[in-house]
């Protein structure tokens, strides 16, 4: 008999196309996803050596993390990031490579427009220069972010230079309360893991609590692994991904012999972990970062922990330098904290289930007089269903604006941004230090905490929210 | 790529963990299209006032760290963002070595693309070192040859890497044109996985 294999395992071994003595080992790569931040310098580097793209067909852009969310009929008022999206343009036409572009039905943020479109697949090994590519593995994929020299070695050779990464099995067992979703859930695994909890590791989430999991569900939960450290997470394919699957654009023609062999790749039983860490998701609650890393977090229903209260003298640096620069107090109650700003967006938290959950939160409220919110789309697609299910309008009749699909101010490179000292409730991924903008204080949450904080205007726990829909 | 042997060079000693790549090199230099160019804006948002003028309070600014090319920091550096910015600003202006207890791993990555070598000591080692470097300007010399980190005063440790990453940067390779050298079993691999065939 075999030895048994993780999910890892197989789709490592599959890809391997050689392992020289003395060298790391080449790693075909199935699917290359590209926007315009990170791989300009990469197509340069193959116009200066007159080399081309091994793989266009296995290639796919589009531009996300720059663009503007307003009118899309204007021109880009910003001239830098007009020129990068031209450049982006440029390339894939001289490349060879498929772009959806600015005015295509089917623009969005790369890791949106990926699986709604069934490009990305179970098995696959799939590279962005992104480190939310992780987000795929919701898919059971092999998917990671890459540097822009690593960009270039995949259009040459549709192939990419590693070691095998450790495994890391994070099971959930048991069920999530009501109320309490994927990102409460990912939030609070990378507080009790930390932010390098995952380092060297690519994670595999497994149990019950993860299996009952929504695709979309999943995919908030594998985004974030990054911020666990990890080079990646993912959950082997089930049902739920191959009714996810069925019927997309480029989801295989023999989708049944394909689901076969999907059924294949899931860890085999007994199999061999580098490390396993075990939680229960009965003991979620809404989750709120606090400081400025994702695992400076706690529950709705916590305070503000007092710097002096933490183990090591590293945490209370870290925490006394975040505290500092997030305007707080160690003791202060979480739902005490008002907001300026809301923003419902992000290749985390953009998805169709995801602008539901905060609608039916927002149905028949308004946006509290203090507060500025905004709902960011992931995708064309997306913004097109919701506006078919009549979302658009519950958001904008309670005082949301309604905007284009795109990164926006999850890292605000476009105009969407945080002014010095605004604090905003943000549906994104990360709390770093001026990340929304300089001087900007961003706590991360879920869509529907996140619409509960533009109704009342501060913290408030989505489980005794009154739901009018 | 330029090969990396031994290097010698004033430590700047930062003081601080997770530090993440948007501090590195903030969102709104990443619209450039260039290489190069990005050491000015290193660290821009802990470096520079307001008003545009260097922040006394912060480390690089210190006159003992100037011309350093030695970064020294804490646990889980470079962390978040994937953007290959941060080692380009780091060694537009002028670091060819950083020294951390731990890395992030797609960071770590990119450095070693960059001619830029990323070295983990143990955290005790660290400690010193930040010890080590507080009265006045600090010098450290890195053997990647030997793999070993030491000062004209008694510190030496040996460092840990890749063996294939450390040859890589010893003689400054080429990764596609490495790459390429395999471009056999890379069609063979295709070959038996229809790849390019409809």
């Amino acid at each position: 008999m075999s030895t048994p294999r993780s999910l890892l395992d197989k789709i490592w071994d599959q890809h391997v196309v050689c392992a020289p003595e003395g060298e790391q080992a080449l790693i075909y790569i199935d699917l290359h996803l590209v926007h315009e931040v990170t791989s300009p310098q990469a197509f340069e580097g193959l116009r200066l050596a007159g080399r081309k793209v091994r793989r266009p067909e296995r290639t796919f852009a589009t531009p996300d993390h720059n663009v503007p969310t307003t009118d899309r009929s204007l021109p880009i008022a910003d001239p830098v990031s007009r020129q990068q999206i031209d450049t982006l343009r440029n390339n894939c036409r001289e490349f060879g490579v498929r772009l959806f572009d600015l005015d295509d039905a089917d623009q969005g943020i790369v890791h949106v427009i990926g699986p709604e479109m069934g490009l990305t697949q179970p098995g696959m090994t799939i590279v962005c220069g992104d480190s939310h590519t992780a987000t795929h593995g919701a898919l059971g994929a092999l998917a990671f972010g890459i540097g822009t020299s690593e960009v270039e070695h995949v259009l040459a050779t549709q192939t990419l230079r590693q070691s095998k990464p450790k495994s890391l099995e994070l099971r959930v067992d048991g069920e999530l309360a009501p109320g309490i979703t994927a990102k409460d859930l990912v939030l609070f695994l990378i507080g009790k893991i930390s932010t390098e909890g995952g380092t060297g590791s690519v994670i595999e989430y497994t149990g019950p609590c993860i299996r009952a999991l929504s695709m979309e569900q999943r995919m908030t939960v594998c985004n974030m692994s990054i911020e666990a450290g990890a080079r990646a997470g993912m959950i082997a394919p089930d049902e739920t991904t191959f009714d996810y699957l069925r019927g997309r654009d480029f989801a295989p023609k023999d989708f049944d012999a394909a689901v076969a062999r999907w059924k294949e790749l899931a860890s085999d039983p007994g199999c061999h972990y580098d490390r396993v860490e075990v939680f229960n998701g009965a003991d979620v609650v809404p989750q709120v970062t606090w400081g400025t890393n994702p695992a400076q977090v706690t529950g709705v229903d916590a305070t503000v922990p007092d710097p002096a209260s933490l183990p090591t003298a590293a945490d209370r640096d870290s925490a006394t330098r975040a505290l500092e620069y997030m305007g707080l107090s160690g003791g202060q109650k979480i739902c005490d904290i008002s907001l300026d700003r809301v923003f419902i967006g992000s290749c985390t938290n953009s998805r169709i289930e995801d602008l539901r959950e905060a609608a039916r939160v927002v149905h028949g409220h308004r946006v509290a007089s203090t507060v500025s919110a905004m709902v960011v789309p992931g995708s064309g697609r997306v913004k097109r269903q919701a506006e078919a299910e009549g979302l658009h309008r519950v958001f904008q009749d309670a005082g949301f604006e309604w905007r284009e699909a795109g990164c926006s101010m999850c890292l605000g490179m476009n105009p969407d941004t945080l002014s010095v000292g605004e604090r905003c409730a943000s549906t994104s991924n990360r709390n770093f230090e001026g990340r929304q903008g300089k001087g900007g204080r961003t706590h991360l949450v879920s869509p529907s905490m996140a619409a509960a904080a533009a109704i009342t205007g501060h913290f408030t726990d989505i489980r005794g929210w009154d739901y009018k829909g | 790529m330029e090969p990396f042997t031994i290097h010698t060079g004033v430590v700047a000693a930062l003081d601080r963990a997770n530090v993440d790549t948007d501090q590195i090199i903030p969102k709104q230099f990443l619209k450039r299209i260039e290489r190069t160019g990005f050491g000015e804006f290193l660290f821009f948002d802990w470096r520079f006032l307001p008003d545009g003028s260097p922040d006394p309070a912060f480390e690089l600014n210190d006159a003992k760290n100037a011309g350093a090319s030695i970064l020294l920091a804490r646990r889980n550096f470079g962390c978040g963002s994937s953007r290959e910015h941060a080692p380009w600003a780091l060694g537009d202006y002028g670091f060819r070595v950083v020294i951390a207890p731990t890395f992030a791993d797609i960071f770590y990555s990119n450095c070693f693309q960059n001619g830029i070598l990323p070295i983990r000591l143990d955290e005790a080692d660290v400690d010193e070192l930040f010890q080590r470097s507080q009265p006045g300007s600090y010098t450290l010399t890195v053997d990647l040859e030997k793999q070993v980190v030491s000062d004209d005063h008694g510190f030496s440790k040996t460092f840990e890497i890749d063996p294939f990453r450390r040859r890589s940067l010893l003689e400054g390779l080429d990764a596609i044109g490495l790459s390429l050298q395999h471009v056999d079993a890379i069609d063979a691999w295709e070959r038996a996985h229809g790849v390019g065939q409809g």
